[in-house]
């Protein structure tokens, strides 16, 4: 009997080495352990055997049985993992192969300057606010103390529009927004005013549609010390700069009384401009005291109502910042310009993540 | 405004430089816009005396000189001036030279074979005036040698002033200097208005009939005059001021017009036919102006005319015939006030840009009339001689008679700059303004007659604070609301964000493109609703009613300089006869999908790849989209069978297709969408509770056969509704005709997603189910496919 078990092991070892293909194990299995297999016999034997014995066989068939069956399942696993890396070798690809393109997509600047704006205006507690572009004289002149025969009326600065209503124009500047909005609601007032502004204009640094922000600012005691702070903090926040210097210089606006022009100090090393220092000015903005026909052009009491306005060109700040040359570039949609300018979906101007993207 | 140093210096005593000045002049809100100095241009330039001239062997134009340069050694130089002669002194450049009239760089050179080192030079190679018919002659005893600019009395730097429109007192250099006295940057040396004898009643009859155009109209005679060319001092002055000087006459009214802000203009008495009169023009009148133009004139301006013909555009342009000559002896003087909305009004409407007219158009002190008259015939007298009439006075010209109440600490209240009351009194006493008040009450200020841009208390806080120095205000934070600062932007706002950004991650480049376009493209896209009166070209005439002209130009643009796939959007309003709606437009051009390894062949851009980013975008504004209908056909600006618009309900929420190809031409397959963004409802925003069902979903398959003219959409709709609660998802999973399907019908293979929720699907249910679907579908007239 030991003989037989000893034996039938290593036949039955020998087999399933030998066994290349899962139908060959399959065929050692049966042999061995089938209904006619040989171990399958033995243990039929066992039942015969007198008490004794089978306590002394018993346990050796059945640790052949299992010896075996172990062997058999790993045999088959190496088998099936071979015929596996056979199989995966064959379905191998060249992985340099390109992918499908995918367009990248980009948002054009002067939306990426917009949302700059209104994110860092909105932590200083400005709203966005908007009015038409096709708009009338009283808003956008006589409102804002541009009598009628102000030169900035004249044709060759307005655009016009024919028919009815008559003296309709394309707003000049966002300045009408400051007056829809005195005009709809009370102060205190805080908002910026971004859009398209249109002027009869053309040339490498003017085209006749640009855009423009505008800021108001009206409460009891709002001053130009505000402004200037108002001015200073956009302007370090926007440029990612905290050494900034503003320059104010007295000027003229007809609808803010004291005007001033506001430079900021800057540097251009290597011909690219820096801001911050004051080596040299760059004039950014206009801004002043809201004059006071104009607080009550809108029904506001100038003795109760006071505060500060202010408007630049988005363009211009864009190409400041991001360093564009021509401003013409920035409405002629040419796809090398927006993709090498314009800015990913995904880059979203943020406090907490800046304004740089 | 140009504003040379010395002419300044006429009026203010001032130790300061340039610079100085000029920095003075930035910060009292006169801007700067350069300082010029010719003698740092021409600083090369020598004197120098031509010692031999030899005519040149090879050209009889040219001669060849040797020059003493006073470096020692003659120069040769080959000169083509027919003035050039042995003895002359003048003007020397040696190589290296940048010329500014020519602008040019001199090398040492060869000119017809003969060596050429340097340049003898005209008065318009160095841009000081336009001679050129021969090289500048020197007075005999001109230093040879030494920098000639320096020694013509050029190194005068010249100061580029932009003045604002309100400051009419500056037009004058007076007035600056006065500004700057008041900056305490000098003394103010004020002329002193000369006592006239007059020799006789001015022999012009003067008059005025249009007092709204003319209120004042003032005027001396000067009889037997001697009109030569000025003295050189004038002659500098003007010419460093940016003018040309002309004759005596003429150069006085231009020194009164640059030097005090005060045009006048000279008549030669013997070109008038009787008395001068400011009246309106009449119809059909013209002017042969001064510029040698000649001008059709109307009712609406008022002009100076006598008895036979206008000769002055009142305080804008004179008239040719009645210029003064060399050989005129008997002159009228005017000196007028001219209203200054009239005279912008005439200004435009004629195209006339003169001195006269930006000075009265901002309005020339009326204070100043007769005074500066009298200045200038006095200045006449003495260049020209002659006897002075006695003055014929019409009319007064309105006197500034303002007188505004002020409470100093106005000034700290608008300005934050807290300027003790006695230094603001002082500030304005030293601007001309007359306080009257004490310090601690409110004050009576009497404003300047050559103010009158200053109007209110907040006019007065600027006088006040640009003297102080604006850089004297502090800056001072805003006040803050406690905590986190709030969401300010509204749901439009939000929503235009989201859907440019959606359109971007698809892969869409943004545009901007002009919101006027030309009319004949608004045309073929609805139509424009507005029209501009003055348009810059006919490209941009109308207001754009879509915004896919533009991109369709842009598009078009982007293809022929070789893209070969466009994909492009933009976010932005149409004008429409009901106002700004605003709109989002994209447009796909060339590939959809390049050629490709994976995907083979090119795919060109289909109605679905605008109706996907359509989709997307509408998505992300907020819109619901599975509930959209899609309604064919789009607009008429689009490929008849392959657009359609997307409404809900009523609502057109946006049209889509690809565009007619009739309008998209050379550009090929182009495919488009606009949304309209203002009829997106409100999203409701709020989520349904979280409620997973705990049971598998179910998956069966229908396939129908149906007429080939039914929207797949009612279908899909149709099979949905066969039992609401248990449809989870429809799907159409293949389309086909050939083989097996009918002519004129379509077969459409659907897959059904059932989602149990209370218990599982017995057979009973499915087979329910399939019966709803069944009769759903039957109803549209689908037969379900054996």
């Amino acid at each position: 009997m030991s003989e037989d078990v000893d034996a039938l092991r290593a036949r039955h070892l020998a087999e399933l080495a030998a066994a290349q293909t899962l139908e060959a194990v399959e065929a050692v299995r049966v042999a061995a352990l089938g209904r006619a297999g040989t171990v399958t016999a033995l243990l039929r034997a066992l039942g015969r055997m007198p008490a004794g014995e089978r306590l002394a066989a018993a346990p050796r068939v059945q640790a052949l049985r299992e010896e075996l069956s172990a062997a058999i399942e790993a045999r088959r696993r190496t088998l099936a993992a071979e015929a596996l890396a056979l199989r995966l070798e064959a379905e191998r690809m060249d992985m340099s192969l390109p992918v499908p393109p995918e367009p990248q997509g980009s948002i054009h600047p002067i939306s990426r300057v917009m949302d700059e704006l209104a994110e860092i205006f909105a932590d200083l507690g400005f709203a966005v606010a908007e009015g038409p572009e096709i708009e009338d004289d009283w808003h956008n002149f006589t409102a804002l103390n541009i009598p009628p025969e102000h030169p900035a009326r004249a044709m060759h600065d307005t655009f016009y529009l024919a028919g009815d209503p008559p003296g309709r124009v394309l707003r000049t500047h966002t300045s009408p927004v400051q007056i829809r909005t005195m005009t709809g609601g009370r102060p205190p007032i805080r908002i910026i005013a971004p859009g398209r502004v249109y002027r009869s204009d053309s040339d490498a640094t003017h085209t006749p549609m640009f855009h423009q922000v505008e800021g108001l600012v009206i409460d009891r005691d709002t001053h130009m010390g505000h402004l200037k702070w108002t001015l200073e903090t956009f302007v370090k926040a926007f440029f990612g700069v905290d050494d900034v210097v503003l320059r104010l210089r007295p000027s003229f606006f007809p609808f803010t009384e004291p005007s001033v022009e506001v430079d900021v100090g800057c540097s251009w090393e290597g011909g690219r401009l820096q801001v911050g220092g004051a080596a040299s000015w760059l004039e950014i903005l206009g801004a002043g005291m809201v004059h006071p026909r104009v607080l009550a052009n809108c029904g506001l009491d100038p003795a109760e109502w006071q505060g500060f306005a202010f408007g630049c060109g988005i363009d211009r700040l864009a190409m400041l910042k991001y360093g564009m040359t021509d401003l013409r570039a920035f409405f002629d949609a040419d796809l090398r310009w927006l993709r090498h300018h314009g800015f990913r979906a995904l880059d979203v101007p943020t406090l907490s993540g800046g304004m740089a993207p | 405004m140009k504003v040379p140093l010395s002419w300044l210096r006429r009026y203010l005593e001032t130790d300061a430089d340039a610079a100085a000045i000029a920095d003075a002049l930035t910060r009292l809100g006169l801007e700067v816009e350069g300082i010029a100095n010719p003698a740092e241009r021409l600083a090369p330039f020598t004197i120098a005396r031509v010692l031999t001239a030899e005519r040149h062997p090879q050209a009889d134009r040219l001669q060849v000189l040797t020059v003493d340069a006073g470096i020692g050694e003659a120069v040769q130089v080959v000169c083509g001036a027919p003035n050039a002669r042995a003895g002359l002194v003048g003007v020397f450049a040696p190589p290296g030279t940048h010329v500014p009239g020519i602008d040019l760089t001199l090398k040492v050179s060869s000119i017809r074979g003969v060596e050429s080192r340097g340049m003898m030079c005209s008065a318009r190679e160095l841009e000081l005036g336009d001679d050129h018919e021969g090289i500048i002659e020197l007075p005999e005893d001109a230093p040879v040698g030494a920098a000639y600019a320096r020694w013509a009395g050029l190194d005068d730097p010249v100061i580029e002033v932009a003045v604002t429109p309100n400051r009419a007192d500056c037009m004058g250099i007076f007035g600056i200097a006065r500004d700057l006295a008041a900056a305490r940057l000098g003394r103010l040396v004020a002329p002193e208005v000369p006592t006239l004898a007059p020799a006789f009643p001015c022999p012009v009859p003067i008059a005025i009939e249009d007092a709204e155009g003319c209120p004042a109209f003032f005027a001396r005679a000067l009889r037997g005059v001697r009109n030569g060319p000025s003295p050189q001092w004038l002659k500098d002055l003007l010419t460093r001021a940016g003018l040309r000087p002309v004759s005596a006459l003429v150069d006085v009214t231009n020194y009164m017009s640059l030097g005090f802000g005060r045009p006048l203009h000279v008549y030669d008495i013997a070109r008038l036919r009787g008395g001068l009169t400011a009246r309106r023009a009449r119809p059909g009148e013209t002017l042969l102006a001064l510029n040698g133009r000649t001008y059709a004139l109307d009712e609406s301006m008022c002009v100076i005319a006598d008895e036979a013909a206008v000769h002055d555009i009142g305080g804008i342009m004179g008239g040719m015939d009645s210029g003064v000559s060399e050989e005129t002896t008997d002159v009228l003087v005017e000196a007028a006030w001219f209203s200054p909305a009239r005279i912008g009004a005439t200004g435009r409407a004629l195209g006339i840009v003169s001195d006269a007219r930006a000075r009265f158009e901002r309005g020339v002190d009326p204070a100043f009339v007769g005074p500066g008259l009298d200045l200038a015939v006095a200045m006449m007298q003495a260049l020209c001689g002659g006897e002075v009439s006695e003055a014929a006075c019409v009319g007064a010209p309105p006197a500034l008679d303002r007188v505004i109440r002020f409470a100093p600490e106005t000034t700290a209240r608008l300005s934050g700059l807290d300027v003790p009351a006695a230094e603001q009194r002082e500030i304005l006493a030293r601007l001309g303004f007359a306080v009257d008040g004490d310090l601690a009450g409110d004050w009576a200020v009497r404003v300047p007659s050559w103010r009158r841009d200053v109007e209110g208390p907040a006019d007065l806080v600027e006088e006040v604070v640009r003297l102080v120095g604006l850089d004297r205000v502090a800056a001072v934070p805003l006040p803050r609301e406690p905590g986190v600062a709030k969401p300010v932007a509204t749901p439009a706002q939000m929503q235009e964000r989201r859907v440019r950004r959606a359109l971007a991650a698809r892969g869409l480049d943004e545009a901007v493109t002009w919101s006027f376009i030309a009319e004949a493209e608004a045309e073929r896209f609805g139509g424009a609703a507005h029209r501009l009166v003055n348009p810059l070209s006919a490209e941009l005439a109308v207001m754009r009613p879509s915004l896919l002209p533009g991109l369709l130009a842009a598009a078009r643009r982007n293809m022929a300089r070789g893209e070969r796939s466009v994909r492009l959007f933009e976010l932005g309003r149409r004008y429409l006869a009901e106002g700004e709606r605003p709109t989002a437009g994209l447009l796909l051009a060339g590939d959809a999908e390049p050629r490709h390894w994976k995907t083979g062949k090119a795919r060109p851009a289909d109605a679905f790849d605008a109706k996907a980013a359509a989709l997307a975008a509408l998505a992300a504004a907020g819109a619901p989209v599975e509930r959209l209908a899609t309604r064919q056909p789009g607009p008429a600006w689009y490929h008849p069978g392959r657009s359609a618009e997307l409404v809900l309900g009523k609502a057109v929420l946006a049209a889509f297709g690809e565009l007619h190809p009739a309008l998209a031409g050379d550009v090929g397959a182009v495919a488009a969408a606009e949304l309209f963004l203002d009829a997106v409802p409100a999203s409701r925003g709020k989520r349904p509770p979280y409620r997973p069902s705990p049971l598998m979903p179910v998956r069966r398959d229908f396939a129908f056969l149906v007429p080939e003219t039914l929207p797949a959409e009612a279908l899909l709709r149709a099979v949905a509704g066969a039992d609401r609660a248990l449809v989870a998802e429809v799907e159409l999973f293949d389309r086909f005709t050939g083989p097996g399907v009918p002519e004129g019908q379509v077969s459409l293979a659907i897959g059904v997603t059932l989602q149990p929720r209370e218990r599982t699907l017995a057979e009973a249910d499915l087979a329910a189910l399939a019966e709803a679907v069944e009769a759903a579908a039957a109803k549209l007239g689908a037969v379900l496919r054996g």
